[in-house]
């Protein structure tokens, strides 16, 4: 149970990151590089930077989250003005990232003494468990309170509502009045918050040093979650738990029996098809309407 | 029952998005006939064409060929089955010849490759047989669009089509292509071929035609001999022109100058004029109405109103501002509305729900946001209250518009742009393809504006509904104000209809009369 809600973590924070933005219809994919970035910048601070227990995470928290704002608006400003296409440069940008912070990684931060990885963090960057006997880490309280606020940000604030809207009909939000450009650049530097936040928390939380060699897959993931909530923050937090739930259960039944991990794959993109086949049950739905109007 | 080519029983379409598009339609066709099928626009000819030629399946009814009932999945059973249709946008490809465009998909085969010269001799072959000559070898691109519509009824008949389906084909033909069209279509019926003639003209059908079949609002209004009825009623059937429908309107109280269109001229890419320096006004507390056929300019000119498209030449004033630098949103705040022609494409977000689509111009006022944080009690409660006071007929304010019916969602948008008595309303073909009671509750929603002192703008192609709202109507035809009428109680139908169709201008003085001060 303990390793499903750990697993969760960062799946909730990449979830929201892909909700906020597939709420505004834009497929953008950068929540993957922004992981991976905002934690090699953030390993810096963590390694080096003399801050008092609490502050100090706080600082990374806000640096990952303002990483990830800039990284994503670059692609914003790409769509916005000059109508690049959101997947296509966001694709393009996780790459980018993937080599700059593998740059950043041997130039400055790796640790001869290590096989791998960074220098150590410092210890008062570092989150520790809150519930014993699990590394459930205090990520989970601000992965929550991070979805009541885009829950509020969705669907409460006229923000929100310009960001439906234009996901909904562009053209419809267009003749409404509503400045689609101004959209796309808050739905991506919201969405880039999100995701750098999350990168942040998920290597102070579970890992004691810049380990990633390679983009670990929490954006793609993301994607799938948000699909799955159908791009809800409520329904982030159980479509995580329910992909860690996959992930966690694929682990333990690799090391068990002899069923692989891959299998679990299989499963989830079964999963996905069945969620993105929208025609799925379209000839039923036009047998209602019909008899609908039947009766009128 | 024999005596019928073709005979389509009991056709009823019904789109996903609720719209009835055909509804019980019994059409029959006589072998060799020239058959006209007759109706305004939006009032279901495409549909019922659609669904003969395999486009779309009919919801219910049953299509029977020489007494056969045909079961098409695609249009290439029904061309299997001798039926070609001419679209009425063309569907060619511009850089091949015209013998490349014939035998498209049928292409005469030598080993691999295709063989030009056989491909040339068919066509050439086929247009003498059918009188309809063209160069076989001339690039389809730099021909005007009388060939390039010879070659689409050259590539049906290529195909071996008995009965011949053309959509509107003088819509894009002058006086003289239409004449020599009309030629063409009278050989091919004297060779046994069968045609379906759709339009909305009226003369042509009447020159033309053996029989007539007549739809209104996707209902089937009759079938007739075309040298057994007059024009005249011809017309009445297609309008459904009722007098009896009237509205009740205050006396004319004219304010001050709303919306000043001057010189305005627009040119599309291809160069060609659509908008030809227009200049009208529309005053406070009057509806001015333009009339015209779909495609003379009514439409680049809403858009040049509203934004959506640039301004080239000319000034255009909404409440004495120039509106040229202005975006949407500081339109609208001017006090300018705009009730769309395509209410699915621009008038509604069809996933969101009733309430939301119904704030959408004014979410961001005071009344329904503290603090960038959105009222929901505001909103349910004025929501809550458009539904009532608009009778929209939906399961309640968070239903989804798109499953509400074409006139509901067109009753909302309506309510949205009318809430809040804007100074300046722009309402383009505001009860297109929507059900009578709709119709009405929008038409009394119009006059009441006009009554309160908002400057209309009403763009329709329906007469009837031109007629009944309108204080002042100007005739649009090729991009050009070619009448105009200031007494409609003055104008006849007769008169409207020859303007509408460029046989009549009005004389300058009385086009200028519009510019009164």
């Amino acid at each position: 149970m303990g390793n499903i809600i750990e697993a969760a973590i960062p799946l909730i924070f990449s979830g929201l990151a892909m909700s906020v933005v597939f709420q505004a219809s834009l497929f953008n994919m950068g929540a993957e590089g922004i992981f991976f970035f905002s934690a090699a910048v953030i390993s810096f601070i963590a390694i080096w930077a003399p801050l008092p227990h609490g502050i100090h995470q706080t600082t990374i928290i806000v640096a990952g989250a303002l990483v990830g704002a800039i990284i994503m608006s670059i692609i914003g400003i790409l769509k916005a003005k000059f109508g690049a296409s959101e997947l296509v440069s966001s694709l393009m940008m996780n790459n980018v990232l993937l080599g700059v912070g593998s740059y950043l990684m041997t130039k400055y931060l790796r640790d001869p003494m290590a096989s791998q990885g960074s220098y150590p963090y410092a210890k008062t960057a570092l989150f520790s468990s809150i519930v014993p006997g699990t590394r459930i880490h205090l990520g989970l309280i601000i992965a929550l309170i991070v979805t009541g606020l885009v829950y509020v940000f969705i669907y409460r604030t006229k923000w929100g509502y310009e960001i439906r809207m234009v996901g909904q009909n562009k053209s419809f939000a267009e003749y409404s009045g509503i400045n689609v450009v101004k959209v796309i650049m808050i739905s991506h530097i919201v969405s880039g918050l999100i995701s750098g936040m999350g990168g942040a928390v998920e290597s102070i939380a579970m890992h004691k040093r810049f380990e990633w060699s390679m983009l670990p897959g929490f954006g793609f993931d993301g994607a799938l979650i948000a699909m799955l909530a159908n791009n809800n923050p409520l329904g982030v937090i159980f479509s995580s738990l329910f992909v860690a739930y996959l992930r966690t259960g694929a682990d333990i039944v690799a090391r068990l029996s002899d069923v692989p991990t891959e299998l679990v794959t299989i499963l989830q993109s079964l999963v996905i098809l069945l969620i993105s086949a929208e025609r799925f049950l379209h000839s039923y739905k036009q047998r209602w309407i019909e008899r609908g109007i039947g009766n009128e | 029952m024999s005596e019928y080519l073709l005979r389509m029983e009991d056709i009823s379409k019904i789109y996903p998005n609720g719209v009835v598009a055909n509804k019980n339609i019994n059409f029959r066709l006589k072998k060799g006939e020239i058959h006209a099928l007759l109706g305004e626009n939006g009032a279901g000819k495409s549909t019922l064409m659609k669904i003969l030629f395999g486009m779309e399946k009919p919801s219910s009814g049953k299509i029977f060929l020489n007494n056969e009932e045909l079961e098409m999945n695609s249009s290439k059973d029904a061309i299997a089955k001798g039926i070609g249709m001419v679209h009425q946008h063309f569907t060619l490809i511009d850089s091949f010849t015209v013998a490349q465009n014939v035998t498209l998909g049928i292409e005469p085969k030598k080993g691999f490759f295709v063989n030009e010269e056989e491909a040339i001799k068919f066509t050439k072959e086929l247009s003498d047989k059918y009188k309809l000559y063209i160069d076989p070898k001339a690039i389809t691109g730099t021909l005007p669009v009388g060939l390039k519509q010879k070659i689409e009824i050259l590539k049906a008949l290529a195909r071996g089509a008995k009965i011949l389906i053309l959509d509107e084909p003088t819509a894009v033909l002058t006086p003289q292509e239409t004449e020599q069209l009309f030629a063409e279509l009278i050989n091919l019926k004297n060779q046994g071929h069968t045609i379906i003639f759709i339009s909305h003209k009226i003369r042509e059908v009447k020159e033309i035609s053996d029989r007539i079949t007549i739809l209104r609002n996707g209902c089937q209004v009759g079938e007739f001999l075309t040298n057994e009825v007059t024009e005249q009623e011809i017309s009445n059937k297609i309008v459904g022109w009722k007098i009896d429908s009237k509205v009740e309107k205050k006396e004319l109280k004219e304010g001050e100058v709303r919306i000043r269109v001057k010189n305005l001229s627009y040119t599309s890419k291809d160069k060609s004029p659509i908008l030809k320096d227009l200049s009208f006004i529309v005053r406070a507390g009057t509806i001015f109405g333009i009339a015209g056929v779909q495609g003379n300019g009514q439409t680049e000119l809403v858009e040049i109103l509203t934004k959506t498209r640039n301004i080239q030449n000319g000034t255009i004033e909404i409440n004495g501002v120039d509106i040229r630098n202005l975006n949407i949103k500081t339109l609208r705040d001017l006090g300018y509305s705009y009730i769309p022609e395509d209410r699915m494409l621009k008038g509604v977000a069809s996933n969101a729900s009733v309430s939301e689509n119904l704030i959408s111009d004014e979410y961001d006022s005071p009344k329904l946001c503290k603090k960038s944080i959105l009222r929901k009690g505001e909103i349910s409660k004025l929501a809550k209250s458009l539904v009532k006071q608009y009778s929209i007929k939906c399961s309640g304010i968070e239903a989804k518009v798109g499953s509400l019916s074409g006139g509901n969602i067109q009753k909302i948008v309506v309510a949205r742009e009318c809430k809040n008595i804007p100074k300046v309303l722009i309402a383009e073909q505001p009860t297109r393809g929507v059900d009578i009671g709709a119709a009405n509750i929008i038409h009394r929603e119009l006059v009441k504006l006009r009554d309160e002192g908002c400057a209309i703008l009403l763009v329709s192609a329906d007469l009837s509904e031109l007629m009944k709202l309108c204080d002042r109507l100007a005739v649009m035809y090729e991009g050009e104000i070619v009448a105009y009428f200031d007494d409609l109680s003055q104008v006849t139908e007769s008169e409207l209809g020859l303007c509408m169709l460029g046989a009549k201008k009005h004389a300058p003085e009385q086009i200028g009369r519009m510019l009164y001060e």
